[in-house]
């Protein structure tokens, strides 16, 4: 039976990459990921895994070992964070067009300029567009049961994709957490054996990623991206499998008290649960508020995200980077889009928040609420904002 | 995929393989890169003192060595990037612009 134990999550994190039997971690540390990679190794040098860890020299070598052991048909597994993830971001973009099932941790944190350490979102949002599914977590149990989900989405057939779990840094990386742990004989059960689409093999040779010259490169990335969005009911499928064995359901939009909501403020990653708190405070001073999580990205849940805004008139999105020079941050940009034809009846107001670790706290979450409140009253969106800047 | 590919403009998307492999060996032999030349090696053999300098320094493999033990260019797939003449011990490869 499960077993319910007290550990940091990134030790979780590691346990679940080890009940997954992976076959080659391939990692550089960098904080605050750091913790999932050294526990690996001691995993490994233990012989409690049974795998090949190599310790690269910078985070560009781990993508490139990762795409290696992947294409040979090894199940493949990193981690990374920040600047990490900025520096194997060129090899990021060709792991999901050679399509290579690898899983990937990032520890969300800030990219530098100024240099930080904290979390916020603005790594993931610098990777956004590299063809991988992406997913995001709240706590320590999310994040240990999105790795064994994570394997078997990647590694079905339908599917042959890499997938990224979004994990907050700090937040949740190193807090420590009750986890309920699978026992191996469960996460057997549930996680087949990789057997790779299409393997490196001296008996029958084949080219992964050749030249894409002009007559070719648009149909491969018209695969690509039809594949991406495929991935989704396969998704779909394997986090239903794996609550009804287990009991712990992920859904594309999580939604809290959304039912009768009129305002609803929207959040990604580890801020959905102060959000709960403002929400329940809010809900006690008479407001109709609701509280929509957007858990999987890419690819982006549209109907999914549409059932969930269906009665709302207002929407506060908490935004945890920049897209600079533009109309706010990158999550409203989306959202507004996917909106776009019901862009007259539901207020978007665009909150720039918890940067760099920042904290934000529940009355700042009920403000964005109230002020979202003010702008449906208005019937106008305001223009976006810094939470908390000081001018 | 089936090869040799006779017209690469009628592959759609739905008949490639997964991410755009190549699942037959030996497959660039059905792309010419001859036409890319704009100057063809040619070799006087009267000179040529059978060195195979530039057998070994092709870096595209479109030099081979006939039954008589001379060098032969093949055109098909002959850049023109002049590594053999350059290399050639004999000085019997010259380098002579290709007429359009």
């Amino acid at each position: 039976m499960s077993k319910r134990v007290g550990i940091e999550v990134s030790l979780g994190v590691s346990e679940a990459v080890k009940l997954c039997n992976a076959d080659v971690v391939a990692a550089y540390p960098i904080t605050p990921q750091t913790h999932i990679v050294e526990h690996l190794s001691e995993l490994v040098a233990n012989g409690e895994l049974d795998a090949e860890f190599v310790p690269v020299e910078s985070e560009h070598s781990a993508m490139s070992v990762c795409c290696g052991s992947s294409a040979t048909g090894a199940r493949t597994y990193t981690a990374t964070s920040s600047q990490g993830l900025a520096l194997m971001s060129e090899i990021v973009y060709i792991a999901s067009s050679m399509r290579l099932p690898i899983v990937m941790t990032v520890a969300d944190r800030s990219l530098s300029g100024p240099i930080s350490i904290w979390n916020d979102h603005t790594d993931a949002m610098s990777i956004r567009d590299c063809g991988w599914i992406q997913y995001f977590v709240e706590n320590g149990q999310e994040a240990f049961d999105a790795h064994i989900m994570a394997f078997k989405i990647a590694e079905d057939h339908r599917v042959i994709l890499p997938v990224m779990v979004h994990l907050d840094g700090f937040i949740l990386t190193h807090m420590i957490e009750p986890i309920e742990f699978l026992s191996q004989e469960e996460v057997n059960s549930f996680l087949p054996e990789f057997k790779p689409a299409l393997a490196l093999n001296p008996d029958k040779p084949v080219t992964m990623g050749p030249v894409g010259v002009p007559e070719i490169y648009t149909e491969v990335k018209k695969a690509q991206e039809v594949a991406l969005k495929n991935s989704k009911s396969v998704i779909l499928e394997v986090w239903k499998e794996f609550g009804d064995k287990f009991g712990r359901y992920f859904n594309p939009v999580e939604t809290y008290k959304i039912d009768d909501a009129e305002i609803a403020l929207l959040t990604m990653g580890s801020f959905g649960e102060p959000a709960m708190l403002a929400v329940d405070e809010l809900r006690k001073e008479g407001e109709k508020a609701g509280l929509i999580k957007l858990r999987l990205w890419r690819p982006f849940p549209i109907e999914e995200f549409l059932e969930a805004t269906n009665n709302l008139k207002g929407l506060a999105v908490v935004d945890r980077a920049i897209t600079y020079g533009t109309t706010g941050g990158p999550v409203a940009i989306e959202i507004r889009n996917v909106l776009y034809e019901k862009k007259d009846s539901i207020i978007i107001n665009d909150f720039i928040a918890g940067l760099a670790g920042r904290d934000v706290r529940i009355n700042q979450f009920k403000q964005m609420y109230y002020e979202t409140k003010e702008a449906v009253k208005n019937g106008k969106a305001n223009e976006y904002k810094f939470i908390g800047v000081r001018e | 995929m089936k090869w040799p590919i006779k017209n690469i403009n009628e592959i759609k998307w739905q008949d490639l393989e997964l991410g755009g492999a190549i699942t037959e060996p030996g497959t660039s032999k059905y792309y010419k890169t001859g036409d890319w030349r704009s100057f063809r090696p040619e070799i006087d053999r009267s000179g040529c003192i059978k060195c195979y300098f530039c057998y070994v320094f092709c870096p595209e493999g479109a030099i081979t060595i006939r039954e008589d033990g001379f060098t032969e260019i093949n055109y098909d797939y002959c850049k023109g990037c002049g590594i053999c003449a350059k290399e050639c011990k004999g000085k019997v490869i010259k380098m002579v612009e290709e007429e359009v």
